[in-house]
């Protein structure tokens, strides 16, 4: 019997990942990153954002847009470093640092939420 | 050279021919996969950038202001242009993918590309136009 792998399920987080950051990352990144810097739209006030972030809901969904698309990145990012500069022989080092990578971030996102 | 059998996983006595490390700068489409996976790098930038915020955020008004008064330096606006660049590719080719990913068939008839893609480009205008409400705010 083959040995089994654990692609399908590392897979599944790539997808789900990829699908939250393709709908949920442009319309922040433009706010947070573009439009409240530049002054095109009025920043949230401090009380705000704090009253935003510390709601449960925001919470969950914060974690889930931290931590899924994180191991879409380990994904995507450990391939492009084999088909791309041909590592392949590095193969076990780059598991362990995208996704170990990708458990570090989680856990920290997790960490920082759970303290708001 | 060393002989190593593990850089290969298959027949290490095979001849293979070397591939230069830049096989993807010579074809467009070529390029342009590689650019599609390095979209990667900014997904995780983006989630660096969203714990950095709300940690700002969790030590109080103060660092809240200085992040964003950081956000507005010209340096961080380049690199996040640069980033909402790479992340509305990753978008496009992703809802692109969709089609090809998971082909949906009705009554036997496999259903055209775009009727397929076309539900994930309305979600993300929804979901968008959602999230910048409840952000902006009245």
């Amino acid at each position: 019997m083959a040995k089994r792998s654990n692609e399908p399920f590392l897979w599944s987080l790539f997808s789900s990942g990829g699908m939250i950051a393709a709908l949920f990352i442009p319309v922040l990144l433009f706010l947070f990153g573009i439009a409240f810097p530049l002054g095109w739209i009025d920043a949230p006030s401090y009380n705000d954002m704090l009253d935003l972030v510390t709601h449960p809901l925001t919470k969950l969904i914060l974690f889930a847009l931290c931590s899924l698309p994180l191991f879409h990145w380990a994904h995507r990012f450990r391939f492009t470093l084999y088909d791309g500069l041909q590592i392949k022989h590095l193969n076990e080092a780059i598991a362990i640092f995208c996704y170990g990578g990708a458990i570090l971030g989680t856990a920290l996102a997790g960490y920082i939420l759970w303290n708001l | 050279m060393k002989h190593n059998p593990d850089y290969t996983l298959y027949h290490p006595r095979w001849y293979r021919e070397r591939v230069s490390t830049y096989w993807w700068t010579r074809k467009w489409s070529h390029f342009k996969f590689i650019l599609r996976e390095l979209t990667s790098l900014a997904v995780a930038y983006f989630v660096l950038l969203v714990i950095c915020l709300l940690r700002a955020v969790g030590d109080g008004q103060e660092s809240y202001n200085a992040m964003q008064e950081w956000l507005a330096t010209p340096v961080a606006i380049v690199v996040n242009l640069i980033a909402f660049c790479l992340i509305l590719f990753h978008t496009i080719t992703w809802f692109n993918l969709a089609p090809r990913a998971m082909p949906v068939r009705v009554g036997g008839k496999r259903l055209a590309d775009w009727m397929v893609a076309a539900p994930n480009y309305v979600a993300w205008l929804v979901i968008s136009a959602i999230v910048a409400w409840i952000v902006i705010g009245d």
